[in-house]
């Protein structure tokens, strides 16, 4: 974001540039998860090329870490759909709360900038969308995206070069249940998501022999429905929204990764 | 054959999600909808962390024996305390590769 301001001042206006800067500060954040993605993926004896391909066509880091520890469980293909896709179902958030600003772009446009909405563009573009004349809205997210991307795609790819060399006693697929307590311990900022948390530990805890991981849906429903109850409060709702930037509605950002 | 075929569908249904209220030009997200929907991660996340940490070949073992409980507390713990992933995967990894040499049965 700052480096928009001074010494861009007296140049012609580069937004796809200006994304791309305002998003480099987030790849520390984000490399290390394509690293222990890349390495726990082959861990997990996934084959390497398919690890990049998922990195490619799914390009969510949560859901990619979903599928390789549930690879490593050996759990049914069901499972990884399911599981994966009520992970990635923040996106619909971030999608209903940069529709608006992206309604009068061409069609091409938003088919390629759906393709790029991940948790750190969604945070970089949120606030600055409305901000920015429509040309340069969609080159700025754009530039935010690639970014992410090209860090991603790389990250990944060292992760299964390290990851191969790693012998297998190391179990270093537990690396990702690690990974996952890292990115949900920041979500747990106030009463209802800590409730949605317990609630679906428990469920989760007491479901464990049920086929077909169908305790992972059970608990994550009960989560939610727990959440809700207890965000009821008018009070609760208004501290959610104080720290969200611009548009009313805007989601926080689930956490760092791809 | 089955991997690759749910890591296509897992893809495509990611981009829908991402794609639902920026390509079609007149939808919107019900405001109920939208409230259960900021519960996802930390229901989700929960739910996939859990069995992993107290289970063991589909059976509850909430025991100190339980090597993954025990580094997933201690990595927690050090989540809550530090915010630090890099710090978060050291410390469980390390409890966990000690734990597990001392009890090699699990």
């Amino acid at each position: 974001m700052t480096a928009t301001s001074a010494p861009s001042a007296s140049r012609a206006p580069r937004p796809f540039l200006d994304g791309a800067r305002a998003t480099i500060p987030l790849l520390p954040g984000t490399a290390p998860f394509g690293l222990i993605y890349g390495a726990t993926a082959v861990s997990a004896h996934m084959p390497a090329w398919l690890a990049q391909v998922m990195s490619v066509i799914v390009f969510a880091g949560s859901a990619q870490f979903a599928v390789v520890l549930l690879v490593a469980g050996g759990a049914s293909a069901v499972a990884l759909v399911l599981t994966a896709a009520t992970l990635n179902l923040r996106h619909l958030l971030y999608s209903a709360s940069l529709g608006p600003g992206l309604r009068e772009a061409p069609r091409g446009w938003r088919l390629l900038l759906s393709y790029v909405l991940v948790d750190e563009v969604y945070g970089v573009v949120v606030g600055k969308m409305l901000a920015l004349p429509m040309r340069a809205r969609l080159r700025y997210m754009l530039g935010s995206g690639l970014t992410l991307w090209v860090a991603w795609q790389v990250s990944t790819f060292i992760g299964i070069v390290v990851g191969a060399q790693i012998p297998a006693g190391w179990s270093l697929d537990f690396a990702a249940t690690l990974t996952f307590i890292a990115l949900l311990v920041p979500l747990l900022h106030d009463r209802a998501t800590i409730g949605a948390a317990l609630a679906a530990a428990v469920v989760a805890a007491l479901a464990i022999g049920a086929p077909l991981r169908l305790g992972l849906a059970l608990a994550a429903l009960a989560g939610i429905v727990v959440g809700m109850l207890l965000d009821r409060r008018p009070r609760a709702r208004a501290t959610n929204d104080a720290a969200a930037p611009t548009p009313a509605s805007a989601p926080t950002p689930a956490a760092e990764e791809g | 054959m089955a991997l690759i075929l749910s890591v296509v569908i897992i893809g495509a249904l990611t981009y829908l999600m991402r794609a639902a209220f920026i390509v079609p030009s007149s939808l919107s997200l019900p405001p109920a909808v939208e409230r259960a929907l900021r519960f996802v991660p930390a229901a989700a996340l929960t739910a996939l962390v859990v069995p992993d940490l107290v289970g063991h070949n589909g059976a509850l073992v909430l025991t100190l024996a339980n090597p993954r409980l025990i580094a997933g507390v201690v990595a927690l713990v050090v989540a809550w305390r530090t915010r630090r992933v890099a710090f978060t995967l050291i410390a469980g990894m390390a409890v966990f590769w000690l734990l597990s040499a001392l009890l090699p049965h699990l």
